[in-house]
């Protein structure tokens, strides 16, 4: 039954099983659509439309719309290219992300999906938001200028670790991420290290302590392939550049 | 247009950047040399010439973050027909940019008040020191920008490959390995 179910992406005929996603099936196909808050452990959350197709012509979420018998979807088109080069744009702009001057540079999903749509500079006016770091935990900063609000570390708290740390408030343009303490500060939660929101970050939102450039900047992982190859920095091994946990 | 034997005239210069991406631009090494067949420098901390004049095309790094710098990029803007937006701080604002977190006079007070070891610590405010914005600037907020070049700084060979294209009048097609912010 499940063998004769797909559509196409981009004419390549992608096999699909009942309740997946048009991310999820493309995902297990080996076919590659750029996204920031969608990870496959995680429920989908539609919310940093980076992944954006078109399904029959019209434009929809991959990671949030639901895979179906014949569907014609395009993803790798100039129309898509520019509409996500805008997405990022508007992520870049809205934040202060200094990559220059950030210990995630080279293996930052942010950027490497910036690379791979052609973003050539941040385009809109900036905000330069008023954020803070906060480094209060001894083995972790979080660093607010660069939180682009995929709520990852939300999720994977709330729903894995069973902690509850982050949350998002305010709404609009003035939502942002805080920590779920009287103090609104990390080193007064019980975070840790191997809590699974420490790994998901696509951002240099939040880091590591003490180990920011044990690679060199140009041996990074996304410094000579592009994330398509390479894949997402929360599901590469940390031997390998990236912040799973073997 | 010009005649095919005409060279391009190209004028550069710095603003509120670190002339990293000018070292990077000398970084071209021997390649310079087949620069000069293709271009002719105007403006530039390379020619050490202080007035621009009419160019085909003219190079910014640096944001603006003085009213100089403004000055400076209008006038390059009237002057050149392809404006060109290099390095991070020129697109963004970059590392000077990172003041646009605090009040300039904290900044100013941090500087040139409580800085350690300073004697008869005062703020600089010579008639002839430009004016700081109360932010820095990425260039495009301020005049129209034709290209972008990203990177801190971009590397020579983004370098050469951006400026070889568009001297032959080719789209500009960086490989992935020339893209970068850092």
């Amino acid at each position: 039954m499940s063998e004769d179910q797909s559509f196409t992406l981009d004419g390549r005929v992608i096999p699909f099983e009942d309740g997946q996603t048009i991310m999820e099936a493309a995902h297990a196909a080996g076919v590659y659509i750029p996204h920031l808050c969608f990870n496959p452990e995680f429920t989908p959350h539609g919310s940093c439309r980076v992944c954006v197709v078109k399904v029959n012509d019209r434009t929809q979420a991959s990671c949030t719309t639901p895979a179906a018998k014949g569907q014609v979807v395009q993803s790798e088109t100039e129309y898509l290219r520019d509409i996500r080069r805008g997405i990022l744009q508007m992520l870049f702009v809205e934040g202060n992300h200094v990559c220059p001057g950030c210990e995630k540079s080279g293996a930052c999903q942010l950027q490497a999906v910036a690379y791979y749509v052609g973003m050539l500079a941040p385009h809109f006016k900036h905000f330069y938001p008023q954020r803070s770091v906060d480094a209060t935990h001894p083995d972790a900063a979080i660093d607010f200028n660069r939180c682009i609000l995929c709520e990852l570390c939300v999720r994977a708290s709330r729903d894995i670790d069973g902690k509850n740390v982050f949350a998002v408030q305010g709404r609009g343009i003035k939502a942002h991420l805080v920590i779920n303490t009287p103090s609104g500060k990390l080193g007064a939660t019980t975070f840790s290290l191997e809590d699974k929101a420490a790994q998901v970050c696509p951002t240099g939102a939040i880091l590591t302590k003490h180990r920011g450039y044990e690679t060199a900047i140009g041996q990074r992982l996304y410094d000579r392939k592009p994330i398509n190859i390479v894949g997402d920095v929360a599901q590469i091994p940390q031997s390998e550049g990236g912040r799973r946990h073997e | 247009m010009n005649e095919p034997s005409k060279k391009l005239k190209v004028a550069t210069c710095s603003l509120a950047g670190c002339f990293g991406c000018h070292m990077s631009l000398l970084d071209l090494d021997e390649r310079l040399f087949d620069l000069v067949d293709l271009v002719e420098f105007d403006r530039s901390p390379i020619t050490d010439v202080k007035v621009i004049g009419n160019c085909d095309v003219g190079i910014i790094e640096g944001g603006v973050a003085n009213a100089e710098n403004v000055h400076v990029l209008r006038d390059f803007r009237a002057h050149c027909k392809i404006l060109i937006a290099m390095g991070a701080c020129a697109l963004n604002g970059g590392i000077p940019a990172m003041r646009n977190q605090f009040a300039l006079k904290d900044c100013l007070d941090e500087s040139y008040m409580h800085g350690i070891g300073l004697a008869n610590a005062k703020i600089p405010n010579d008639p002839e020191i430009p004016l700081l914005l109360n932010q820095v600037h990425p260039i495009h907020e301020i005049v129209k920008i034709d290209y972008y070049l990203p990177g801190c700084p971009p590397s020579a060979d983004t370098i050469w490959t951006f400026l070889t294209q568009l001297i032959s009048g080719q789209p500009i097609a960086l490989a992935y390995t020339q893209l970068h912010y850092d």
